[in-house]
């Protein structure tokens, strides 16, 4: 009987274990620090504005965030007026005009973000067949979730003299198979930072991870603190609820 | 008053209408003074507790849909929107999502305690059969909800499932296009599932209430598995019951709460936030956890009718499961082989499931097949032979013998009857 319940226990253990495996060829990516992590965990603002400005600056050129808006960047610190400048440095269209031609003028923070291709065939077009995946839920989409999106950014490097690598493919120590077809998009000082902060590769990746996560689950914190208040409720509530049960019994024990 | 129900309840407004319509009388009668086994453990707390998650489900699922699109090209998006846009969209999502797995965790609880303590057996097989039907309808209605979402593991978990009506032989194919509304899952089926996720569980509302109206019927069933003998033996189920399942409720709220505030994506693939894409199919598809002992028997036949087959099987069995099992003694309390082996069939059930999330390959496709067998052989072969063979432990003589030493007295004001002597 104490062995076959041991045998439940590590068959229960065993599942929590089995998460769908990462890509066989490729090293699990190694955990990152990260100011989200944990149930207390919140975005460092600041790192995510600098995330925002390693998208702006580098990613959006090729990949859209189409689930965002860009009143949404309130949720990163950024003032009424900051995200007002922001949206109408970008022209988007704007319906049709009396002659019922499409029409185009400078983005409202009610605006989507601007995508850097009309359509997904222009994108592949412009990539050598290749489809630079939408940010809005990428920490989200990938097994390792940010430490992998981490791994990715940071992982470029020379491949081993036995590999022979496809035309316009890269070298990736962690992208499954590992030829991926974006070249290395951050180097070091590829942006200037407003607020001084050193611009190294590390840097960059680590924010702009920062921004994507938040991206993905923007109302993380709210979340995390509705939920404390809920599980102090319902512990309390617990309690209460045993000690009626157990008044409630006294005379039949 | 000829004709009219008597009623004795001193709110006249409430006495008025249970002289017409004596709903308060039944609800008295089927919930508070109903007389139940005074010796339950808090396994009996999971038929309320799945009952809570059902009516939570509904809830939170109306809402979702007032801001859902079942279009292909609008779905994820409109998803998205609910997370991002609407007011505490996040919220009745997360509960949903993992609602269903909270709501599977208390059912297969349910289902356990059910057959640890020989529920099934006369006269509870009609109500046990209610339930199977139960868990196929949450089945149906969990597998459509989970495609709505139209992320790359919704297409293709459906396009899998779908497609294994084409095993059967000549009706296969037709009966697939049927289903899809067209050569491939599509709008049309997309349409479909959302209508069809709106109704069942409606229909499970339905299924449940004929469930706990054959409970009510019959009577629990309790941990020694014996009748109940005597008054002394049952509580009114208000305040015991209503009060015990409380604190089930609370406890199973704080986990829920844990995952939806906390990891609300813990049980999620990742691939589904891909948006759904026909043209590429993902390297795993992998159903959500519920379903993973079933893919893992599907996927352990290496002929796929039988495959199929085996998979439903896996179900339908629990059907005549009252009639397989040849053994008198309920409570596996006292029947001391079954009360191994059932914990080797629980065994078997998580290495099946833990078999479903690999890929079928090397040691995983062995395990799922000696566990697939051991599956059905439980079932088929040990419970009709060991109900013959095994000699069970003597049965106590009523539920207040061994529990309190020969019937306590009863609270005053629990029972209106006064105290019978067994």
């Amino acid at each position: 009987m104490g062995a076959l319940r041991h045998l439940v226990a590590a068959a229960a253990l065993a599942v929590v274990v089995a998460a769908p495996a990462l890509a066989q060829d490729a090293p699990p990516p190694p955990a990152q620090h990260w100011s989200f992590d944990g149930p207390f965990g919140a975005y460092d603002l600041a790192a995510a504005q600098r995330g925002f400005q390693v998208y702006s600056e580098v990613c959006s050129v090729c990949h859209s965030m189409e689930y965002l808006h860009y009143r949404d960047l309130a949720g990163i610190g950024l003032t009424e007026d900051q995200i007002k400048g922001i949206a109408a440095a970008v022209t988007v269209p704007q319906g049709l005009n009396d002659q019922g031609e499409p029409k185009e003028g400078p983005g409202t923070p009610a605006d989507a973000f601007k995508s850097p291709y009309p359509n997904e065939q222009a994108n592949r077009a412009a990539h050598n067949g290749a489809l630079p995946p939408d940010l809005s839920l990428i920490v989200n989409a990938r097994e390792g979730h940010a430490d992998y999106i981490y791994a990715i950014l940071t992982g470029f490097a020379d491949p081993p003299p036995d590999m022979k690598m496809q035309d316009g493919m890269n070298y990736n120590k962690y992208f499954p198979g590992h030829q991926i077809a974006m070249p290395p998009p951050l180097t070091d000082g590829r942006v200037t930072y407003a607020d001084g902060t050193h611009a190294t590769i590390e840097q960059e990746a680590h924010d702009v991870v920062t921004f994507l996560a938040w991206a993905a689950n923007p109302e993380m914190v709210q979340r995390k603190q509705i939920g404390w208040r809920v599980v102090l409720y319902l512990l309390i509530m617990t309690g209460l609820t045993y000690a009626v049960k157990r008044k409630v019994w006294s005379d039949v024990h | 008053m000829a004709g009219q129900h008597e009623s004795n309840f001193s709110n006249p407004v409430v006495n008025w209408i249970d002289t017409r319509l004596p709903i308060f009388t039944m609800m008295q009668k089927e919930y508070a003074t109903f007389p139940t086994p005074k010796n339950f453990n808090y396994f009996w707390n999971f038929g309320a507790i799945a009952t809570v998650t059902l009516a939570i489900m509904i809830a939170t699922g109306i809402f979702l849909a007032m801001n859902y699109q079942p279009n292909t090209q609008l779905a994820f998006g409109s998803v998205q929107h609910i997370m991002r846009d609407v007011n505490y969209g996040w919220l009745l999502r997360y509960v949903h999502q993992n609602g269903a797995s909270m709501f599977f965790i208390a059912t297969y609880i349910h289902i356990f305690r059910g057959l640890y303590y020989g529920s099934y057996k006369t006269p509870r097989e009609l109500l046990w059969m209610i339930g199977v039907v139960i868990l196929l309808l949450m089945m149906a209605t969990a597998f459509m909800g989970y495609v709505l979402p139209w992320g790359q593991m919704s297409y293709w978990g459906a396009t899998v499932i779908t497609n294994l009506f084409s095993a059967f032989p000549i009706v296969g194919h037709p009966i697939v296009t049927w289903l899809w509304g067209g050569f491939s899952v599509d709008n049309p089926t997309l349409n479909r599932f959302f209508s069809l996720h709106y109704l069942l569980p409606f229909v499970l509302v339905g299924v449940v209430f004929l469930h706990v109206a054959a409970l009510h019927v019959v009577g629990s069933n309790n941990p020694l598995g014996i009748d109940v003998k005597s008054p002394q033996d049952t509580l009114p189920f208000h305040p015991y019951y209503t009060v015990k399942d409380s604190v089930g409720i609370c406890v199973f709220f704080i986990i829920f709460g844990a995952l939806v505030f906390f990891a609300p994506n813990l049980l999620g693939d990742a691939n589904n936030f891909i948006p759904a894409n026909p043209l590429q199919t993902p390297p795993d598809i992998v159903p959500e956890w519920y379903f993973l002992p079933y893919y893992a028997i599907l996927r352990s036949v290496p002929n796929k009718l039988g495959g199929v087959c085996m998979m439903f099987g896996s179900i339908l069995v629990l059907f005549v499961l009252p009639w397989l099992d040849t053994s008198k003694v309920r409570s596996a309390r006292f029947r001391p082989i079954y009360r191994q082996l059932i914990w080797v069939w629980v065994v078997a059930v998580i290495v099946l499931g833990v078999c479903g999330a690999h890929k079928p390959e090397g040691i995983w496709v062995v395990l799922s097949r000696v566990c697939t067998l051991y599956y059905f052989l439980h079932f088929l072969v040990i419970l009709p032979i060991l109900g013959k063979l095994e000699r069970p432990l003597p049965l106590p003589e009523s539920i207040s013998r061994p529990v309190t030493g020969g019937g306590g007295p009863l609270p005053s004001g629990a029972t209106a009857k006064p105290m019978e002597k067994a």
